[in-house]
């Protein structure tokens, strides 16, 4: 099967946020959720299944911070294959579908020289490679800030021979619409595709209205599918506890005019539950 | 005399060596350090931080501009301390308990620095009691607190509930920042300000250092 053909019955309902789902099943915050693929795995798979019974045709793997530069700041960095290899067979045990196999940024800036462009290459090599080998069905690198990092995960991604999706974060400027580093959906989407991607997106930054500008000019730019999880807006403080104000019919709203302004993918990032999952399933075609 | 401009016209674009070259050929020719300081790298800054609210410069050149300033102020600094100049002011940063992420944080560490800032770095995932110990042992005038998560912005409250039961709290200014982080949850947990990006944290340090010096 290859992407093309996924995506031959129209767009696909990704996944929600795992973060807040693993917390709310007893995960420390501000400890790492990676970590509970071998230390809790049944938790793991049971957001997974969630996610799988709210209708997601696309799951992703509690893998976001299993690259060797990450984990280290954790202490885990010699589990690193491991927590991918075991976050790839736990969202592939939790229902029928595909599995994109996530990656996110190293949390380390290149332009200041905390991390060398060498040492990115091996960690999103070594993550790269176990996810593949693990069976997943597509890479994602997301939450990306950086085109600089994210190129290099992409050439580090590539030779595993999976499709690989590309996704940023645009929340920076006036309007929202750029990345942390200044580039342009169309700065984005052009350097992606050149460099090979299968799929271009945008992911967490601000709430979904600011996303159908970003969507649509990521069309604009690229042949390629276009991926979006917007968040649920941006979290509140009330009565001491830290909410997300959108609700998910309102964040399902949005799907209709996401999918005409070019969107391929549709999910939820952060803030985002299973709830909003079946919300936007009721509303995709 | 040197062409003071061309140090300006470093520290706006960025290049590190010129600023650094310009500074010692102007205190070679006799120049105030002061008068380097504030007739040309301050205004420079000032002028990074326009192109930045405008939207012509991002980031990198945030970042560029901030070390240019840098290796000029390690010349200069040491001349300001020896005649006795005080710095903008001192400031203690940290990524809050719980949060590893220290991007944001970094960058507005060296904005700080570059604008004239004396910055102690407490790093990431920093417990409440090492802001406390910061501003009883180290005379800090201002805290910058950061966090990346939704998770972990509750630590932001927790600080400031620790600096009120020190009893440090009307001894120190605390500015937040960082993704999730909004003006009004500033408000709510009690913070002095909230800087939205690392360059509007600078003018935010400035007025409140400004303001509570005057006080």
């Amino acid at each position: 099967m290859s992407l093309a053909d996924w995506l031959s019955s129209g767009p696909l309902l990704t996944d929600g946020a795992w973060g807040t789902e693993l917390q709310s099943r007893g995960l420390d915050p501000g400890a790492c959720p990676d970590a509970w693929n071998l230390a809790e795995p049944a938790c793991v798979e049971s957001v997974a299944r969630a996610y799988r019974q709210a209708g997601s045709r696309i799951i992703l793997t509690n893998t976001f911070r299993s690259n060797r530069i990450s984990l280290a700041g954790y202490g885990v960095a010699d589990r690193t294959v491991e927590l991918n290899r075991a976050g790839v067979a736990i969202s592939r045990a939790a229902g029928d579908g595909l599995v994109f196999a996530s990656i996110g940024p190293s949390g380390k800036m290149l332009m200041t020289g905390e991390v060398t462009e060498d040492d990115l290459f091996a960690a999103f090599s070594e993550q790269a490679k176990a996810l593949a080998e693990a069976g997943a069905d597509a890479l994602l690198l997301e939450t990306m800030t950086d085109l600089e990092e994210a190129k290099i995960a992409l050439r580090a991604a590539l030779p595993c021979g999976l499709p690989v999706v590309v996704s940023f974060v645009f929340d920076s400027g006036k309007n929202k619409d750029r990345t942390m580093m200044g580039s342009t959906p169309e700065q984005i989407a052009k350097a992606i595709t050149a460099e090979g991607a299968s799929v271009v997106g945008a992911n967490c930054g601000v709430g979904i209205e600011a996303f159908l500008p970003v969507c649509r000019r990521l069309r604009a730019s690229t042949h390629l599918p276009v991926w979006i999880k917007a968040n649920a807006g941006l979290p509140v403080s009330r009565d001491g506890r830290i909410v997300y104000d959108t609700t998910p019919e309102q964040f399902a709203s949005y799907a209709g005019a996401l999918i005409e302004a070019g969107a391929n993918f549709l999910g939820g990032c952060c803030g985002t539950t299973p709830e909003f999952i079946r919300a936007l399933a009721r509303v995709m075609p | 005399m040197p062409e003071l401009q061309g140090l300006y016209d470093a520290v706006v674009n960025g290049d590190q060596k010129a600023a650094v070259r310009l500074t010692k050929e102007g205190l070679d020719a006799g120049v105030e350090p002061m008068e380097l300081l504030s007739s040309y790298m301050i205004p420079a800054m000032d002028e990074v931080g326009r192109r930045f609210e405008c939207e012509d410069y991002f980031v990198p050149e945030l970042l560029l501009a901030a070390r240019a300033m840098k290796g000029a102020m390690e010349l200069i600094r040491p001349l300001l301390t020896a005649s006795g100049a005080q710095p903008a002011g001192r400031v203690a940063i940290g990524t809050v308990k719980g949060d590893l992420h220290d991007i944001g944080k970094n960058l507005v560490a060296s904005m700080l620095e570059g604008g004239g800032f004396d910055v102690l770095d407490l790093g990431a995932d920093v417990a409440p009691e090492k802001f406390v110990d910061a501003v009883e042992n180290k005379k800090v005038d201002l805290i910058c607190l950061s966090a990346l998560l939704t998770v972990t912005m509750p630590s932001m409250r927790t600080t400031i509930e620790a600096l009120e039961r020190a009893g440090v709290r009307d001894k120190v200014k605390v500015i937040v920042g960082g993704a999730p982080v909004t003006e009004q949850f500033a408000k709510d947990i009690r913070a002095d300000g909230y800087g939205e990006n690392a360059n509007s944290a600078v003018a935010l340090a400035r007025k409140l250092v400004m303001a509570a010096r005057a006080a």
